[in-house]
């Protein structure tokens, strides 16, 4: 099986979250699909350390190894995200994207 | 030519990945949003089963399904948004959004069309076991180790004075 459906899987995912980061103003939904863009990324290391392995390769593994780092640190950020979320709502009463413009001024 | 049963898995995983995807971004509830990208992690985690990465797909599972999105939700609910909807003005920039999505998308597609990379074989291998990878990662990775053990201790403390109520 070729990889490179894995390949056109995650591009497609990876694109996704980008239309959602670009399209929706409402914060959660944007962190949601940060979430989706690095599950594609994820996927797309998985299926090369697979090929690696199937070509023979002893040191395959490092690179679920960094899939793992991947995982540890959106969860850091998933914990820092969600508390700013919850201030902001605290303050303006809204999650609104279009609320923090005024960090221009 | 018959499909694998390999291919089939893929295929019916890969369009309830798409498929669900897209739910996250066109819902207009949050909470359906909140779902709909559960279901795309547990179908990323059986294209992790199918790659030969148990141990992954156990720590995706409980790591997204189990933690993050239980604190997505949890959030979503504490702050009663679930029937919250967006202010439709400015239309267009929804617009502009998607069709600079769509063009990232034709471009990725154009450039990785050609890519010339080998095939992977159903056959397992134990790259994706536990104790493979507990040795990679103490030998080899021991340093990033440490280093995210920091990094998870300062976004702990970063959140709990982020979040607490100023007095």
């Amino acid at each position: 099986m070729p990889v490179q459906y894995y390949i056109f899987l995650s591009i497609a995912l990876f694109c996704i979250g980008v239309t959602g980061v670009l399209m929706r103003r409402n914060a959660i939904i944007i962190f949601m699909c940060v979430e989706l863009m690095l599950n594609a990324v994820n996927l797309l290391l998985v299926a090369f350390s697979k090929m690696w392995a199937d070509a023979g390769r002893v040191d395959a593994s490092g690179a679920q190894i960094f899939v793992f780092f991947i995982m540890v640190v959106a969860a850091a950020e998933v914990a820092v995200g969600l508390a700013i979320i919850v201030m902001v709502y605290r303050n303006s009463q809204s999650v609104d994207i279009n609320i923090m413009n005024r960090l221009k001024n | 030519m018959g499909m694998s049963l390999q291919q089939i898995v893929f295929g019916v995983l890969s369009i309830i990945a798409i498929i669900s995807a897209l739910g996250v971004i066109l819902s207009k509830n949050p909470v359906t949003s909140v779902l709909c990208l559960i279901v795309t992690f547990f179908t990323i985690a059986g294209h992790y089963i199918m790659l030969n990465a148990q141990f992954l797909a156990v720590v995706h599972i409980i790591v997204y399904a189990g933690a993050i999105m239980v604190l997505f939700l949890f959030v979503i609910m504490l702050m009663n948004l679930n029937a919250e909807i967006e202010p439709q003005k400015r239309n267009w920039l929804k617009y502009a959004g998607a069709i600079s999505g769509g063009a990232l998308l034709l471009v990725l597609l154009g450039a990785l069309r050609e890519a010339d990379v080998t095939p992977i074989q159903p056959g397992s291998a134990d790259i994706g076991l536990i104790s493979n990878l507990g040795k990679t990662l103490f030998n080899q990775y021991v340093v990033p180790f440490e280093v995210s053990s920091i990094l998870f201790l300062s976004a702990m403390v970063g959140a709990v004075i982020i979040g607490k109520r100023e007095s």
